[in-house]
């Protein structure tokens, strides 16, 4: 890259930020990402905040204004404890998916540190928010502030009329559910987020007449009705529990039903975060990198500058053999990082392999491909669709089979011509949320009887439910207020049930 | 154009509220990690904050996923021998997921939740619910200790306090304004005088005149008090009470061959929490170590709690060394003193009714308040009767009895307990 670097106008050869200088990089910054790379971004709104703000930030998931509750003080000081500890190094950057995007920026790091972070989450993140569809489908940029606001103080006014104690114990339930309480497949029309607080006084009403009506009408029906069940609670099964609750759970108070529903809006926003891990870090990245690179290039940062981001970086990537002890599961950063370099050079300079694999692709315009594949995708269909067996080969990917049943564990692919696309596809899957999450759905009330609530575990390769069900029941219970059991359904269909609350005494007898 | 914020300033402790959550909701299991940490203190130890452990189980918040069993099927990177097929090993239970565990180097592993609380919250959760006893009444001592403060100025007073300057200021002024209708008088006589005497020939039973008359009023100019009791201002200086800041602790313990080590460790634990909590009242406090057998002895913290003696037991000893320590180097109107005492039970009989005379005549008057424990499960004996006259005699005074290790704290919650209002 020297070859070609132009004797230019150097922004600044210190190492501690300015306000000046800071701005002066992010014109740069933002002059390349716009003009060069022709990223599609929010406008940005940067913060520069002190590392005990960051970890605050940290604390409430990445959330700039949290509602009150115990579990981000835990959050909080466990972060504390390990940054400390000098174990963790805080993250470099949070980015809200908000318009404007906000980004923070810490105030120990060094102006070359700001500059990567700028780069990596005011322009990356910040375009991957903006054009991917998963963000587009079930966030609300725009609005999501607004409601923040709202919810916090929406709980504490709550917490001010039905004390502390009360709205804790009902947030305890909502978390425990939270994975439950999103839409996986379809948005329900209706309003945005940002109506949220205007309609919610209308709805505290409707809903709780809702609820009256449904159980009124009910309890009309004569027993022997009873098994042409004409009328069937839910109609269909229902994957989001949380939404199901807030809707029929008959003994809620509409305040409850409230909380509920924003641990739900607050559980959706995140959805799309959960199945993007791969590619928004990935994205963010590639174009930090890219950046970065071309500021080098135009002489914008000194060499000394670029020694420091490069060793940043190449921390950021770095990805520990399975056998190493720092090894945690793989590295989306690392993974999603060379998955975007990758595919520029299969634009660029395609190989055979390539060729024959990725004809499509293969000697086209890379940032018209990258811009594709980032708002068409999510990490599971990316990977499915972009792993290429250079990569597999460069990470020597291989899967292994765990079952229970057999003593030994099994290889079950490597990184050769029979293991690329079992290696790829098996990838793929990991990173499909439906598979890492037990399918769990709502699936009768037996609303003419003691009104207990069934929700069926649709079992995949015979893996159960964890221990920590029987925790998450009770919470379940709560809420709900009857009984509360789960079905276990087998690969035949058949069913049992596995877990229920309250455990019935001779349960209880047999545990204690 | 970017929007840059610098939001350094704004609040920090954006969390503080929801740590404050956290210790609310974990009250029980924390306090009983502050009353096992309190064994494990230095008596004087009081500027640390505390490391709290609780079970990691209680604070997890559980959620529903996948249990172990059934099959699964993994990738991971990093392949340097494994063929397709290859059949490995399960890795123990442990060590699952390579190096994954998570394990923590500092001894607490994924069973404990520990973090630190600081000094405050860990007296705050040590001593909820507890005041220190007759602090009323210390203030009613106290205000026989007193500084004087200055005040302005008053028209009485005593000699040593005599402010000259103003004093003086006003005496000059006095002095000014009684002789002004002489003084005028006196210059108009001047320059009378004046022009007769330039006046020629003389007038001389006129210049005569006017000078007797000048003469008689020079002489009642002068006759005005060059200083007159109405002069006098003095500094003036008002009593305030002085608040006594300064506690110091006896902590007396027996250390008698009766005594045992246990019976020593739950004296300590005993005496660290009464010096906790009284440092948390006072500025200063200091603490007496007296030991003894049949004879007391002023010792260290090691020398008090390690040590060990055998022998009789004379307790009236430790009372005597204790009353002269007083007298020699802690006069009442400084110091707040606060005693404690451990003991089994044990002292020669004659001895006990000494020990009672010597509480009422030169002890008791003088301290804050007397706490005493007895440790031991039996009888009581002789000291434990007498001292119950004490109790009576003396609001002041406190005794109970600590059977085992576990009583400590809540006998000394006892004793401290909030005076209901």
């Amino acid at each position: 890259m020297s070859e070609k670097r132009k004797k230019g106008r150097l922004i600044s050869n210190q190492s501690d930020w300015t306000f000046d200088l800071i701005e002066e990089y992010n014109r740069e910054i933002e002059r390349i990402a716009k003009e060069v790379y022709h990223l599609d971004c929010y406008p940005v709104q940067l913060e520069l905040i002190s590392s005990e703000q960051m970890m605050d930030a940290y604390a409430s998931v990445g959330m700039p204004i949290g509602y009150n509750h115990w579990s981000f003080g835990k959050q909080f000081v466990l972060t504390e404890k390990n940054y400390k500890r000098g174990q963790m190094n805080l993250a470099y950057e949070i980015v809200i998916n908000s318009n404007p995007c906000i980004a923070y920026l810490m105030e120990e790091n060094t102006l070359t540190m700001q500059a990567l972070v700028i780069a990596h989450a005011a322009y990356g993140h910040n375009s991957f928010f903006k054009g991917n569809y998963l963000f587009k489908i079930w966030t609300d940029a725009e609005a999501i502030i607004d409601y923040l606001i709202f919810a916090k103080h929406y709980l504490a006014e709550c917490e001010e009329k039905h004390g502390v104690e009360e709205v804790e114990d009902i947030l305890d339930s909502c978390h425990a559910l939270m994975n439950f309480g999103v839409d996986r497949y379809k948005r329900r029309t209706g309003g945005t987020l940002e109506d949220e607080p205007l309609v919610q006084s209308d709805r505290e009403l409707s809903l709780q007449h809702h609820v009256n009506e449904l159980w009124r009408k009910l309890n009309i029906n004569i027993p022997q009705e009873k098994e042409t069940g004409s009328q069937r609670i839910p109609p269909e099964p229902q994957e989001n529990i949380l939404y199901f609750l807030e809707k029929n759970a008959p003994l809620l108070k509409s305040w409850q039903r409230e909380v509920i529903r924003i641990v739900r809006k607050i559980a959706q926003y995140f959805y799309p975060q959960r199945q993007t891990q791969v590619m928004n870090e990935g994205w963010a990245c590639f174009w930090h990198y890219t950046i970065m690179n071309h500021m080098y290039d135009e002489g914008l940062i000194n060499d000394a500058a670029m020694l420091e981001f490069m060793h940043t970086h190449t921390n950021v990537i770095a990805q520990p053999d399975f056998d190493s002890p720092y090894y945690s599961g793989i590295n989306p950063y690392a993974l999603g990082f060379k998955m975007m370099m990758d595919i520029r050079r299969i634009c660029e300079s395609p190989t055979e392999e390539d060729l024959q694999w990725f004809p499509d692709i293969a000697n086209s315009d890379w940032q018209k491909t990258l811009d594709f594949a980032m708002r068409n995708f999510k990490d599971e269909s990316f990977i499915g669709q972009y792993l290429s067996p250079r990569l597999i080969r460069e990470f020597r990917l291989f899967s292994v089979l765990d079952d229970d049943r057999e003593e030994n564990l099994k290889i079950s692919a490597i990184h050769d011509d029979v293991g690329y696309r079992k290696v790829r596809e098996k990838l793929s899957a990991q990173y499909n949320l439906s598979n890492r999450e037990p399918n769990l759905q709502v699936y009768n009330v037996d609303h003419q009887g003691d009104r207990t609530l069934t929700l069926r575990y649709y079992q995949d390769k015979n893996r159960p439910l964890s221990d920590t069900t029987d925790e998450v029941i009770k919470h379940l219970h709560r809420l709900w207020g009857f009984d509360v059991q789960i079905e276990t359904v087998d690969n035949e269909g058949h069913a049992e049930i596995t877990h229920r609350c309250p455990m019935s005494l001779h349960e209880e007898l047999e545990l204690g | 154009m970017a929007m840059i914020i610098d939001r350094r300033l704004d609040g920090r402790n954006k969390s503080a509220v929801n740590r404050q959550r956290l210790l609310r909701r974990y009250k029980q299991q924390i306090k009983k990690s502050v009353s096992d940490a309190i064994n494990k203190r230095s008596i004087t130890d009081t500027q640390s904050g505390e490391k709290i452990n609780i079970p990691a189980k209680d604070v997890t918040e559980p959620v529903i996923h996948h249990g172990s069993g059934g099959i699964h099927e993994h990738i991971h990177p990093g392949n340097k021998e494994f063929s397709e097929g290859d059949e490995v090993r399960r890795p123990d239970q442990s060590a699952q997921g390579g190096g994954g565990s998570k394990a923590s180097n500092s001894g607490d592993g994924e069973d404990e939740f520990g973090f630190e609380i600081s000094k405050d919250e860990y007296l705050d959760l040590l001593f909820e619910e507890l005041a220190l006893p007759n602090l009323v009444k210390t203030k009613v001592v106290a205000q026989s200790a007193h500084t004087l403060v200055r005040a302005g100025f008053s028209n009485t007073g005593v000699a040593s306090n005599l402010n000259l300057a103003r004093t003086m200021r006003r005496a000059k002024g006095r002095k000014i304004a009684i002789a002004s209708p002489y003084s005028k008088r006196c210059r108009e006589l001047e320059e009378m005088l004046e022009q007769e005497l330039e006046r020629k020939p003389h007038n001389e039973e006129k210049i005569g005149r006017l000078r007797d008359e000048l003469s008689v009023l020079r002489a009642r100019i002068d006759a005005i008090p060059f200083i007159d009791t109405y002069d006098l201002k003095f500094n003036q200086f008002v009593p305030e009470p002085k608040p006594i800041t300064q506690a110091v602790m006896f902590c007396i313990m027996d250390v008698s061959g009766s005594m045992s080590q246990a019976t020593k460790d739950i004296a300590k634990r005993f005496f660290i929490l009464l010096y906790l909590f009284l440092s948390r009242s006072y500025e200063k406090t200091e603490v007496v170590f007296i030991r003894h057998h049949t004879s007391a002895k002023e010792v260290d913290e090691e020398e008090f709690f390690y040590s060990r003696e055998t022998g009789g037991t004379i307790v009236s000893s430790a009372l005597k060394l204790m009353r002269d320590i007083i007298r020699d180097r802690y006069p009442t109107e400084d110091w707040n003193i606060y005693a404690a005492q451990a003991s089994d039970g044990d002292n020669w009989e004659d001895d006990s009714a000494t020990c009672r005379d010597l509480m009422f005549s030169s002890i008791m008057p003088y301290l804050q308040y007397y706490a005493y424990v007895e440790i031991h499960n039996q009888e009581h004996q002789g000291l434990w009767r007498e001292y119950e006259k004490v109790d009576q005699a003396f609001g002041t005074f406190s005794m109970k009895q600590i059977r085992n290790v576990e009583e400590i704290y809540p006998v000394f919650h006892e004793l401290f307990r909030k005076e209901e209002a």
